[in-house]
């Protein structure tokens, strides 16, 4: 068994100790990865596993043998960025940049969750469709800090590509 | 972390096996354990994964629901049935961590976590009974604003910090466990101890027992219930009160209620004391305050959350007159 991260298998580690955040970027230097708080308060770590959100540095890269990790090294098809990093350019998404690879991986995400109707604190009714106001897209993207406080320009690129599609 | 192995386990059967040494820890989500190691607060020797066993959520013959302890918590807040007939439990897990950790964190990884109070976190200078037994507690006298006003010991005021338990202790749920002296089921209201002089015991599970499942009961009046939690900031943070209740009424009356409060004990306090008081009576604010005075009669504030009972009562009038009056939430 072994990992697959963005589509290429690699080994788990030898040593059960090693977080699925350490083994990313020490060990296959995907630094894209960032490393916040690592105590999963912070969301700067957030990759998909078979498409759902996760915080890899509470996870232990052993228990992810056999699953599919997308990173954000993983987004982009060749040079055409994936279109939440375009939008993220766009509409100033961010300033230091740390925090924007777990935005971006967390927002896609979101997406997919809200397609298939899973509820938020927000919601008002538990049994509707999901619509990705901005009130919605803050509290489900709650979980990803931004020390800079570029808050507006990050709903602002999620609402006009990945919850526009949800919407549609 | 201190060294450990890892192994994973297909099913119930090869779990106790693999965790029937005294150092073994079951991992779920590992969204609170591997924190816990990370700090060395937790240092199993071994980690059997039961994150893989069955995770179903399944209808039982009365018309309840039988929920696998391998369910992660996002799976269980957005099943259909439970958004349906049991609201209050979609809202609780909502309301909890992030939506990161709820695709991570199992069901019986949850009823596990441990406290959120931080002197049990530093491991680098504060005392905590709870993590170093005997050692005494440094919350006692220093900054407890999130911590217990019921049901706390000398040795112990931290508080439990589960969203989603609150709810299962007011559904009146029940807990499947399997170990070496084979199955039991537990009234979910009996798995959480108060601390006691043994804080460092959360849960009266024998050593290497295993959580499988937890099933609610079918419930009536659970459709008409919600979830309500108060906390320092909007989103992402643990409770300082919150409030799990569901509500019948019969013309102005109460016919029946369910009610539990987060973030005021060492255990999701089930509050039996205030249903009996609303039960036929009039669902009214003063009748849920004199209710909810009844309830909190016995609480020992500390220094920093004297306001706990005050806010408890508010929340609770404010969660059962949105019931009675049909709002969603």
């Amino acid at each position: 068994m072994s990992l697959i991260i963005n589509g290429i298998a690699v080994p788990a580690p030898v040593d059960p100790r090693v977080s699925l955040l350490d083994h990313l970027r020490e060990t296959l230097h995907l630094t894209g990865t960032k490393k916040g708080c690592n105590q999963g308060a912070c969301g700067a770590c957030t990759v998909l596993a078979d498409g759902e959100r996760i915080l890899s540095c509470l996870a232990l890269a052993v228990q992810y043998d056999g699953r599919s990790i997308t990173t954000i090294e993983g987004l982009a098809q060749d040079d055409a960025l994936h279109p939440l990093q375009a939008a993220f350019i766009e509409h100033d998404g961010f300033q230091c940049g740390y925090c924007t690879p777990g935005q971006i991986c967390s927002a896609i995400g979101m997406a997919a969750e809200a397609r298939r109707g899973v509820p938020s604190h927000v919601t008002t009714d538990l049994t509707a469709d999901v619509t990705l106001s901005r009130a919605e897209v803050q509290e489900r993207m709650s979980g990803n800090l931004c020390r800079c406080g570029a808050y507006n320009g990050i709903v602002e690129a999620i609402r006009s590509t990945v919850a526009a599609e949800v919407a549609a | 972390m201190t060294p450990f192995s890892y192994a994973r386990a297909n099913d119930a059967a090869e779990a106790l096996q693999l965790g029937r040494d005294a150092a073994a820890a079951y991992l779920g989500g590992g969204t609170n354990l591997v924190d816990l190691m990370r700090e060395t607060v937790a240092r199993p020797d071994r980690l059997v994964d039961v994150s893989g066993l069955p995770a179903d959520i399944a209808e039982t013959e009365d018309g309840g629901l039988l929920i696998g302890a391998a369910v992660r918590n996002t799976a269980l807040a957005e099943h259909h049935a439970v958004r349906t007939r049991y609201p209050m439990l979609s809202r609780a897990i909502v309301a909890g961590a992030s939506a990161q950790i709820r695709n991570m964190a199992t069901v019986g990884g949850n009823l596990l976590q441990r406290t959120r109070c931080t002197y049990f976190y530093d491991t680098d200078g504060s005392r905590c009974n709870k993590r170093a037994p005997g050692s005494g507690c440094d919350a006692r006298e220093g900054f407890n604003r999130i911590h217990a006003i019921l049901g706390a010991s000398d040795a112990c005021v931290a508080t439990h910090p589960s969203d989603m338990c609150v709810a299962l202790a007011a559904l009146d749920a029940t807990v499947h466990l399997e170990g070496s002296g084979g199955a039991r089921r537990l009234p979910f209201a009996d798995l959480h101890r108060l601390p006691g002089d043994r804080p460092d015991i959360d849960t009266v599970l024998e050593p290497g027992e295993l959580v499988t499942a937890v099933e609610l009961p079918p419930l009536r009046l659970a459709a008409t219930s919600t979830y309500r939690k108060v906390r320092d900031r909007a989103s992402y943070a643990f409770a300082l009160i919150s409030v799990a209740a569901a509500l019948e009424l019969d013309g102005d009356r109460i016919a029946d209620v369910r009610i539990a409060f987060g973030g005021v004990a060492h255990k999701p306090w089930r509050a039996t004391r205030a249903e009996e008081a609303l039960r036929g009576g009039p669902a009214t604010d003063q009748a849920v305050h004199a209710a909810a005075a009844l309830e909190f009669a016995d609480a020992r504030p500390l220094r920093d959350n004297a306001f706990k009972p005050a806010l408890a009562a508010r929340t609770l009038a404010a969660v059962l007159g949105g019931l009675a009056r049909g709002e969603a939430a």
